[in-house]
């Protein structure tokens, strides 16, 4: 029956502080692992020197001013931005790959507000010690100890938020140089701003508002709870083993060993606590899967400690799949990647990454974008000859100075007129504009439909790119 | 709804009770909301320092931020911040970041222009904005002029010279281009006869004996076309005379007439009607000696000059 409770429940929710316990495990140690190199390479890469003759030696630099990122030895100019199309393309179908196989691993191990927060836990823990510890602490009145143990752990975030937001704006700027301006109030009030702005959403997201975040802010965790099949693996309670006929117990005197157990009909949960204990969402996972859970597996951890500690085996906590638990006789858990699902999204995977790679490594050493002037579209010269014109924009995406020699296919040779820039010499990083007339008797402008531009590079035969463009005489219809 | 609440007892009223029993739900704004709101309010005196914000007698309170820039005097201005000075603040930067293009093209001569990449590069792009702005309500946006009105700059057939100095006589002092009407002093016949003798020149149909009388006609003191367009009809680029012999037409539209008698007819109207409407206004004062510079290649480079 309705009783209007439902109505109650207003659009914000008092947050119940959730204390993590710490616990050690196979999941924990990966977890720490990646903690560790996504670390290492988002707070040390700005500091990666690279030798470069036009640009601040940083090896990883966005140099929005101008107009160009230089990641190591690949200068990426705005024309690349199919780049960009399709590093987020491989970046969403590795995301429904990776989801469909194991479930939210995303979540879990490698995002930055789980990493964040993880790391956040981690001050918290050292600074005010275990879980029992720090129940106390947050129950006991604003004493000395309090005040000193909660300061310094804002205040360890503050900072650790601090040097987040400033590398940030380090990848934008030449590092070293940023961070003496930053703090002698020379630097660019862009670079304040978004520091400001980085170091309070870090503070926010990683220090106070944590699971909220996967909660309510995100919609990768929603999204991704559609991508789950039956088949996918994910963080599961074995609910049979656990509680069996008369659900779980605690291992008291005549209920410890397995035999014992089994006999009295008792499931091989000992409700010791722990998997809630140590889940940074807050939530139980007996209750079974749910939306809350970003499958971090530390309750894994935590389960497996306790049942190796009873000599019971272990995995009552464990990665399996829906449909294998529902089996009547569930089998070891493994990958089931044989799926029209998870091939297709592998193979758009290969496909796509491969297509970057390849793009990466064959881009020319510069861009051309060739566009027929339209207003007019031709011209009626005083002999009868009908030209048409041509504007030609060279982008120099090589590190030195290069010439192009600008040259015509399928036309008469002395049709083209370019002025005085069959060759033109363009600075690297610059682009170089020719405007191009083509001039054809009215004879052959009726039979010539189009034509190749060819702009070679100088010196680089193999390097030549050859455009089709357009030829409009009077006759032509469009 | 509110039956359900009273079932559910968790609201609770403000305490008073007027009537004997008229009472009032007490319903709090949640809080997240108050504080969005407190938010606002600070957010909103914030605003009212940095920014101008209000009105005060004839003038308005400036706030504390300011746009400086440096004018094209070289004078450097200081305003409160306003919209309009933050418009010249940005005009103001663009134009000193042209200026050295401008000042470059100042000290070169048109060939150096022409056969510089980086110069030639700014040509077409400042020219073109250049040319929208000012030229384009006649000659149209890619210069291709109008039929009967304004000439095609796009062409190979320059009325006053193509050359960069002639060009550029152009665009400083305008031109003003004449005919007279000849229904004035020719009767129809002799105006059919030029016209077909024109149409001959310009190799299109055309009735031959009526041409031959024309040609007669255009070289003798009645009509005496010959004196402004020579007597082989080629035209006199120091008047501004046309070309008739060639394929370009300004002002008969000869191209746009779908039969060879329509063409001729097309002739045979300027001859008649004659031609006071070709005014092009003189551009020395109205733009800078180096806009007009760059003007000059622009258009120079639109019908490839002479």
């Amino acid at each position: 029956m309705q009783t209007g409770l439902e109505d109650q429940l207003g659009l914000y929710q008092k947050r119940i502080p959730i204390v993590t316990r710490s616990v050690t495990g196979r999941f924990r140690r990966f977890k720490t692992t990646v903690l560790a190199l996504a670390y290492a390479i988002y707070f040390l890469l700005p500091w990666l020197p690279w030798s470069r003759l036009d640009a601040p030696a940083q090896a990883v630099l966005f140099d929005l001013p101008g107009r160009r990122f230089l990641i190591f030895g690949l200068t990426v100019y705005p024309q690349d931005v199919i780049w960009l199309a399709l590093l987020l393309f491989i970046a969403a179908i590795l995301l429904f790959f990776v989801t469909g196989l194991v479930g939210r691993a995303f979540c879990g191990y490698f995002c930055f507000q789980t990493l964040w927060t993880d790391f956040f836990i981690w001050i918290e823990h050292k600074i005010q010690g275990e879980r029992p510890a720090r129940v106390r602490l947050y129950r006991q009145p604003w004493d000395r100890e309090k005040i000193f143990k909660i300061g310094g752990t804002h205040a360890l975030w503050g900072v650790v938020s601090f040097w987040t937001g400033l590398t940030f704006v380090a990848y934008f700027t030449y590092a070293p140089q940023l961070v003496v301006d930053f703090f002698t109030g020379q630097a660019a009030s862009a670079a304040y701003i978004t520091t400001s702005i980085l170091t309070l959403s870090t503070y926010a997201a990683a220090g106070l508002m944590r699971e909220q975040i996967c909660t309510y802010v995100c919609p990768y965790g929603r999204f991704q709870s559609v991508m789950y099949e039956p088949e996918t693996l994910a963080v599961h309670y074995d609910d049979r083993r656990g509680e069996a006929a008369h659900g779980r117990a605690a291992a008291r005197a005549g209920q410890r060993t397995l035999s014992e157990r089994h006999e009295k009909g008792l499931g091989d949960c000992v409700d010791c606590g722990l998997c809630v204990q140590v889940c940074p969402a807050g939530i139980d996972i007996r209750d079974g899967l749910q939306y809350k859970c970003i499958s971090c597996g530390l309750c894994i951890d935590a389960c497996n400690t306790i049942m190796d500690s009873f000599n019971f085996p272990r995995g009552l906590i464990r990665y399996d799949s829906e449909q294998n638990l529902a089996s009547p006789a569930p089998a070891p858990p493994k990958l089931h990647w044989k799926r029209l699902k998870i091939i297709g999204y592998g193979v758009a995977l290969v496909l796509m990454s491969a297509y970057l790679v390849y793009s990466i490594a064959s881009r020319g050493s510069f861009d051309r974008a060739i566009t027929q002037i339209r207003q007019p579209l031709y011209v009626v010269l005083s002999n009868g000859d009908i030209r048409n014109r041509y504007q030609i924009r060279i982008t120099n995406k090589a590190a030195q100075a290069q010439t192009y020699v600008i040259s015509a296919q399928g036309i008469p040779a002395d049709a083209l007129d370019v002025g005085h820039f069959r060759e033109i010499t363009i600075k690297s990083g610059h682009s170089g504009l020719v405007q191009a007339s083509v001039r054809l008797p009215p004879t052959v402008a009726a039979r010539t439909p189009g034509f190749d531009l060819v702009l070679t590079p100088k010196g680089k035969p193999e390097d030549a790119r050859k455009e089709r463009v357009r030829f409009d005489h009077p006759g032509k219809r469009p | 709804m509110s039956e359900q609440k009273l079932q559910s007892q968790t609201v609770q009223t403000t305490g008073h009770a007027w009537d004997g029993d008229l009472q009032e739900y007490n319903n709090p704004l949640p809080v997240w909301w108050v504080y969005t709101f407190y938010a606002t309010v600070v957010f909103a005196l914030v605003y009212w320092t940095i920014y101008p914000s209000w009105p005060l007698g004839k003038g308005w309170i400036g706030g504390v931020s300011e746009i400086t820039y440096v004018n094209s005097e070289g004078e450097t201005k200081t305003h409160s911040w306003n919209t309009r000075a933050l418009l010249m603040a940005d005009m103001n930067k663009a134009a000193l970041a042209q200026k050295p293009y401008f000042d470059k093209i100042e000290a070169m001569s048109y060939e150096q222009i022409a056969r510089d990449p980086e110069m030639n590069g700014f040509i077409l792009s400042a020219g073109k904005v250049l040319f929208a702005d000012n030229c384009a309500a006649c000659h149209q946006a890619g210069g291709q002029g109008v039929i009967g009105f304004f000439p095609n700059l796009t062409d190979d057939d320059w009325l006053y010279g193509g050359s960069f100095e002639k060009v550029h006589e152009t665009l400083m002092d305008g031109r003003r281009g004449y005919m007279p009407a000849f229904n004035e002093v020719l009767n129809g016949q002799q105006i059919d006869q030029l016209a077909h003798y024109v149409a001959s020149r310009a190799g299109i149909g055309h009735d031959a004996g009526k041409a031959a009388a024309g040609d007669v006609l255009f070289r003798s003191e009645t009509a005496a076309c010959f004196y402004c367009h020579t007597s082989e009809a080629t035209g006199r680029q120091d008047m501004g005379a046309p070309n008739l012999t060639d394929n370009v037409w300004l002002w008969a539209d000869v191209p746009g007439a779908e039969t060879g008698e329509g063409k001729v007819a097309a002739i045979r109207s300027v001859i008649a009607g004659g031609l006071n409407k070709g005014v092009m206004p003189a551009w020395a004062g109205r733009l800078t000696p180096e806009q007009i510079k760059v003007l000059t290649v622009y258009v120079h480079e639109l019908g490839g000059g002479q």
